[in-house]
């Protein structure tokens, strides 16, 4: 035999290149995607030990069947009330989407992110979540806000960096910071509240209080080490937060292939650390607040952390810099299997009789009238390009006093 | 009163700390039970438990990013890297996180973290035990950077570092734990016992951050210096037989500009030492602070002595390191004119 030969030569090696199953001009292809029925997942005890949950981390939870009735073990049976104040966050999320976009195409701001088709994500999560509990967004959950009934004047002003914004033009439209209501300020860099949420919620364990964290990424940035230091550090320390990963498919142009998505589920990573890893249906409103009550549970009860994993869709452009129609189908998110969260809802609510298209019609107009007269307050304190607050106040907060070199150079700019 | 070492006086700051201030936690890489491979947190969980003092994963991203978000909370994290050598991969989590919290959101929220680490050469710690990383963190707004020379300063700074609501790096030279020394390599290391700098209050005192030290005062020029070599200066200076004053900067950022300015505009003169390779090093900003506060009271160019614009080397430690006679070459030079 030739010593030279490799034992299991099959011929060269070959470079593998993950590639999404449809480009623009093709068909949307989602074939290769397993739903499961709604319905058909067993609902654990929230105290079972994260060996015995490993299947989780392959399934779906799913509660909206097709038709829109709510089954199965999963199903939080929430009251008609409180399903009708999640539609009307999901949808005063998305009008406000759609405003700030416009907005944005008028001048009015230099940049803006839309989460739609990913309301559930946020909406449901922070109604699981106690209103003490302590958020770590990115930048794509501003649902939250919402769902924590938090101005959107005050939004719009940040977006504007008007007189009214309280983080005094300084930040990126939407790098919201919301101390009042427990949303942590959001950073430009990905992943990095991830582990800072770990160590929130070590602070909270330490100090014997009864608060959780929340924090979430997207499935693009699963493959930052951050990620990889939060689910260690939560696992070693077993600390009460629960950590989302957004599957929307997509990081900008780069299917969720190229951060391993290809190769198992995202939920699957939290089985190597010791963690329960759950999977859900991230445009099933029921199933998103089941799935996060339980991990809420866990948390409080002192079993540590979760990871879960929300499946979801991307329906829009990553931001207002971007356009998907250059490598993606277009018509893609239409084609989603899962739908759309706020239609499933709706459908839901009208399936138990406890609301109706005339109602939903009222709805979204009032919505529109709401966030049209928010626009108009908060343009009442200027738009993009127009000061903020002194430019003195830039060399504010960087250290929490002023230090005598940054007080030379605020004299130097002639403030 | 006790006679401390650097290790001692440093872990009696956070024996200290932990004891005046229940949100004060401790952790990082074998600080727990061991007690720190330095032994600066020898004693300190057995004293006070393990959710206060515990050891950490390997991982210094994370030890960083837990920190912000324990300090989020209210606590007072004093997180340790291992090696300032090892403090890069928590880069991202100092400069893009901690440094900027309190600015970008509007003061709501803010990381009151200490990162202690250990730093500096003269020990054949080769290339990932002897950097000198103190530029690299003045440069990032929102940072303080702080050094010690000595075991009194050592407590009272680390006392002030923890109590700081700003971000403080806190750069620990291995090189003098158990002795200043001077640079003379060849000679015994004689221990802090025999220095008055030894001498440590045992309760709670504190040395204001941004403030230096004239270590030795004079007229004939100013020596800025700080860490280890404080006591190399002090040595060149003996042997030159110059009446030069040294000031040991103690904080690195925000500095002691005033210090600086009325020591050079008293002497005319100024030499620049420090470890850190040269290019971009502190010693630079260090110079631009001196000609724009100083020019028409200088007699000579500034001269700067630092480490060669090298990765540290291990074999030629002592041909990297710069020692008195680089600084007495120096102080000759910048005399001359």
């Amino acid at each position: 035999m030739d010593k030279s030969t490799p034992k299991h030569a099959q011929g060269p090696l070959s470079l593998h290149i993950p590639e999404p199953t449809a480009r623009p001009g093709d068909a949307p292809d989602f074939s290769k995607l397993t739903i499961p029925p709604a319905g058909s997942q067993a609902r654990p005890a929230a105290d079972t030990p994260a060996a015995q949950l490993r299947d989780c981390a392959y399934d779906l939870v799913r509660v909206l069947d097709e038709s829109g009735n709510a089954v199965g073990p999963w199903n939080p049976r929430l009251s008609p009330d409180r399903l009708r104040k999640g539609l009307r966050d999901m949808l005063l999320t998305r009008v406000f989407d759609e405003r700030m976009i416009r907005a944005q195409r008028q001048g009015k701001t230099s940049f803006y992110i839309k989460c739609t088709g990913e309301e559930a994500v946020s909406v449901a999560q922070a109604y699981a979540l106690d209103p003490k509990d302590m958020l770590f967004p990115t930048y794509r959950q501003q649902g939250l806000l919402v769902a924590r009934d938090w101005p959107l004047v005050d939004l719009m002003c940040q977006i504007y960096n008007n007189t009214g914004d309280r983080l005094k033009g300084r930040q990126l439209p939407i790098m919201y910071s919301v101390r009042d209501v427990g949303f942590f300020s959001i950073s430009g860099n990905l992943g990095t509240q991830f582990p800072q949420a770990v160590g929130w919620a070590m602070a909270s364990a330490y100090k014997h209080d009864t608060r959780i964290a929340a924090a979430w990424v997207g499935d693009g940035t699963t493959a930052e080490g951050d990620f990889h230091h939060a689910l260690t550090f939560a696992a070693v320390y077993r600390a009460p937060v629960v950590l989302n990963v957004v599957n929307n498919q997509w990081a900008i142009s780069s299917y969720q292939g190229f951060a391993g998505g290809d190769e198992t589920t995202f939920a699957a990573r939290a089985v190597g650390y010791g963690l329960p890893g759950l999977r859900v249906d991230g445009n099933d409103f029921l199933a998103v607040y089941a799935v996060t009550q339980w991990a809420a549970q866990r948390a409080r009860d002192n079993h540590g952390p979760t990871l879960i994993e929300l499946f979801t869709y991307r329906a829009a452009a990553h931001s207002t810099s971007d356009d998907p129609s250059k490598y993606r189908p277009e018509n893609e998110a239409e084609k989603w299997p899962l739908g759309d969260p706020i239609a499933r809802l709706k459908q839901h609510l009208i399936r138990i009789g406890e609301w109706s298209e005339e109602q939903h019609a009222a709805l979204t107009t009032e919505l529109e009238e709401h966030v049209k007269t928010a626009q108009k307050e908060a343009e009442s304190k200027g738009t993009l390009g127009t000061q903020p607050a002194s430019p003195s106040t830039m060399f504010e907060d960087v250290f929490k006093d002023m230090p005598w070199h940054l007080r030379k150079q605020r004299q130097e700019a002639g403030y | 009163m006790a006679t401390m070492n650097m290790i001692q006086a440093i872990n009696s700051a956070m024996d200290v700390m932990l004891a005046r201030d229940e949100n004060v936690v401790i952790f990082g890489e074998d600080v727990g039970y061991f007690g720190g491979v330095f032994r600066a947190t020898a004693g300190l969980q057995q004293k006070h438990g393990r959710t206060r003092v515990f050891d950490t994963p390997i991982c210094e991203a994370g030890i960083i990013a837990t920190a912000i978000g324990m300090g989020v909370y209210g606590l007072r994290p004093v997180a340790e890297i291992q090696f300032a050598d090892y403090i890069l991969p928590a880069f991202d989590q100092l400069v893009s996180e901690a440094s900027r919290l309190r600015y970008r959101s509007g003061g709501e929220f803010w990381a009151p973290i200490t990162v202690r680490t250990p730093c500096g050469g003269g020990i054949f710690g080769g290339q990932t035990h002897s950097q000198s990383p103190e530029s690299i963190f003045t440069h990032v707004s929102g940072l303080k950077t702080v050094m010690p020379s000595n075991p009194y300063d050592a407590k009272g700074l680390l006392i002030s570092a923890i109590e700081e609501d700003d971000p403080v790096i806190f750069l620990e030279p291995k090189r003098i734990y158990n002795g200043p020394f001077d640079g003379h390599h060849d000679r015994p290391l004689t221990s802090w016992a025999k220095y008055p700098q030894s001498e440590v209050p045992d309760g709670y005192y504190k040395i204001p951050l941004g403030k230096a030290a004239v270590v030795r005062e004079g007229s004939a020029a100013t020596i800025l210096t700080y860490g280890t070599m404080v006591h190399v200066s002090l040595a060149a200076v003996a042997e030159s037989g110059l009446d030069v004053e040294v000031i040991d900067l103690r904080s690195l950022f925000p500095v002691d500009v005033e210090a600086i300015a009325a020591s050079v505009k008293k002497t005319g003169r100024c030499v620049i030492v420090h470890e850190a390779s040269r290019t971009s090093g502190l010693g630079a900003e260090l110079m631009a602070l001196v000609q724009e506060n100083c020019f028409h009271h200088l007699e000579a160019p500034v001269q700067r002595v630092t480490g060669w614009d090298t990765p540290y080397p291990h074999a030629f430690e002592w041909q990297y390191f710069p020692g008195p006679d680089r600084v007495r070459a120096a102080l000759a030079k910048v005399m001359e004119s």
